[in-house]
């Protein structure tokens, strides 16, 4: 008897020890993020001094500062670009990466196996050996300066992580209800909208998650391709608070920028978690 | 007849299937393939984007422009009679990313294994610690933590500012000390370990409770354990995440960019691969140049993950049956 409650206290001793463990070492890595919210709403000349998290001064200075933006345009148009571009880009992924991943996972075709093995490839193809002709295709196109070239590629399925992706979940469908679709008398399409589509919404919404997420980080792309400040994406526009040397004339409004673009992934994070995991679970999703 | 009715026939077979396809298949055929041709052929010529009628082939002009100064060459003559210069900067770049990469992703990947192993009890809770241990890997690729991370280790900056409560004194610029400079992207990478941390977690899920009942029966201390359960039996899932991160860690840019205000940081401390190309390619217009050094990278890449998968089975086991 003794013995059992002595057991129980070891674990319960164990469990609260390991609790505060985890969430000490939590605090210190979500810090740097808190302090950046917190920062934001501190004064310029604070910001250098004050470690804490609790302000002794509350400003909004930096926001109204920082939204007046770049070369005579508010964040509030990079703000707008940048959900643009992800609306298109999702709706890209969505179409071309589903259909691609259909045709791998469900229809047969000569050359299925080559082309699969193909699209497993570009998978681990850093995609700086396609840059610079991509660059000059573009260049010629006239569409450096605008959306194109980031956003056409995406309704080409060149993000073919969410093939990947897709084909994993469609290949685990059960295949008796496209059977069964097919002997009464659908044709491919009609399989695709009505049997595949709607089964494979848990993928699709992932696939839309990190279309989101990617296109609203990316940087190299919104550098290479976005030239005038009109166009900028919140990325794109962040960067301008960083002086070609390096030098920033006002961390107020840089701190208080960031903290505003990283508000998109925070709600997305926090209400569609379980699409995060199985994501990352299923393709490994780089980060 | 007969003959035209089968063509029609393979046709019917195929049709449905490449329909779906196309899409992927056109870009893979002009956004993939013909790029990288094209790519490889810019490599061995001067294509200038400011005067592309002057391009010239140059035969291997290019990789000796990166790799000269190795057999201690400044300057050679190309195949065009043209006296080329070797870029002073390349192997600089070539070794930061290397000390970036080796050094990164085991520290990165050991941290996640351990928060992972951490997380894997039966501990209330754990689905919202797993979500803030997450929030850095979620916002870590952007250009606002970059900013953040500038300001954190500036020499007034917040690192500092705590180093200085705890009493050190001294204390240099963290950034703009070429001797740490890099260590701070090393500790940006390392602190984005969420993902990493989540695959292992779904594999530690995997390894059958038993098995450590067994072993701790048999009298195996829990490091015992460690290296004769979990690791053999999460090694696959090691092996992917090495693969994965290492692929990504060679083609790290953003942090590197933002950091150095769009230069390699002082003295070329952080100067990455991929920031050199920008730089070579963007700023100075070398497109030829950029692309002989976009194949460098993928020969890098290629090889390194081709030694680690052949190396794999010495390490990696792949279940228990025979």
């Amino acid at each position: 008897m003794e013995r059992g409650n002595n057991v129980k206290t070891n674990i319960v001793v164990r469990h609260t020890l390991t609790h505060l463990f985890i969430i000490a070492l939590g605090i210190v890595m979500v810090y740097p993020v808190l302090w950046m919210i917190v920062s934001s709403f501190k004064p310029n000349t604070m910001i250098f001094s004050d470690p804490g998290l609790i302000p002794k001064a509350v400003t909004l200075e930096n926001y109204v500062t920082g939204w007046k933006g770049y070369a005579g345009t508010t964040f509030g148009r990079f703000f707008l670009n940048s959900l643009f571009m992800c609306a298109v880009a999702i709706i890209g992924n969505l179409i071309s990466c589903t259909m691609a991943a259909y045709a791998f996972a469900r229809l047969k075709f000569v050359g299925r196996g080559l082309w699969f093995a193909v699209m497993m490839t570009t998978l681990m193809l850093p995609g700086h050996v396609t840059l610079v002709p991509r660059y000059i295709m573009f260049n010629t196109f006239g569409w450096v300066g605008t959306y194109l070239p980031i956003l056409v590629p995406k309704f080409l399925a060149t993000d073919a992580f969410f093939v990947f992706l897709l084909v994993q979940f469609i290949r685990s469908l059960p295949k008796e209800l496209d059977e069964a679709a097919t002997i009464d008398g659908c044709s491919p399409l009609g399989v695709f909208l009505r049997i595949i589509v709607p089964l494979a919404s848990p993928a699709l919404v992932t696939t839309a998650l990190f279309t989101f997420l990617w296109t609203w980080d990316d940087f190299f792309n919104h550098l290479l391709y976005l030239t005038k400040p009109e166009t900028f994406s919140v990325s794109r526009a962040l960067r301008t608070f960083i002086g070609d040397a390096g030098a920033v004339s006002n961390w107020g409004g840089a701190l208080a920028m960031s903290t505003l673009s990283m508000i998109p992934a925070f709600i997305l994070f926090f209400s569609l978690q379980k699409y995060f995991v199985q994501g990352i679970t299923t393709t490994g999703l780089k980060g | 007849m007969r003959k035209a009715s089968g063509i029609l026939k393979f046709l019917k077979r195929n049709a449905a299937g490449y329909m779906f396809l196309a899409p992927w298949l056109v870009g893979f055929l002009v956004l993939t393939l013909y790029p990288m041709a094209y790519s490889l052929w810019l490599g061995f010529t001067n294509y200038n984007f400011t005067k592309p009628d002057a391009t010239q082939f140059i035969g291997f002009g290019n990789y000796l422009k990166m790799f000269g100064p190795l057999f201690g060459l400044s300057e050679f003559t190309a195949s065009t009679g043209e006296v080329m210069r070797v870029d002073p900067y390349y192997l600089k770049s070539l070794s930061v990313t290397f000390t970036y990469v080796f050094v990164s992703v085991p520290l990165k990947l050991t941290f996640a294994l351990a928060v992972a192993m951490l997380m894997n009890q039966k501990l209330r809770g754990v689905g919202f610690y797993r979500a803030v241990y997450y929030i850095p890997t979620l916002l870590g690729g952007s250009v606002a933590i970059a900013v953040l991370w500038r300001k954190l280790f500036e020499k007034d900056g917040l690192v500092n500012l705590f180093l200085g409560m705890l009493g050190f004194t001294n204390l240099p610029g963290w950034i703009t000390n070429p001797k740490y400079a890099l260590w701070t992207l090393v500790l940006l990478t390392v602190w984005q370990f969420g993902s990493s941390m989540i695959i292992f977690l779904a594999g530690l899920k995997q390894i059958p409770q038993e098995y450590y009942e067994a072993a701790a029966v048999d009298g195996a201390n829990k490091v015992r354990q460690f290296f004769s359960i979990t690791i053999p039996l999460l090694s696959p899932v090691i092996l992917f995440n090495l693969v994965m991160q290492m692929i990504g860690a060679f083609q790290a840019f953003t942090q590197a960019y933002i950091i150095g205000g769009g230069r390699g940081g002082v003295l070329n401390s952080t100067l990455f691969y991929t920031l050199h190309l920008y730089i070579q390619g963007w700023a100075y217009r070398e497109l030829g140049y950029a692309s002989a050094m976009a194949w460098v990278l993928l020969l890098v890449i290629g090889v390194l993950t081709a030694i680690v998968l052949r190396t794999s089975n010495l390490w990696v086991s792949y279940g228990t049956g025979e």
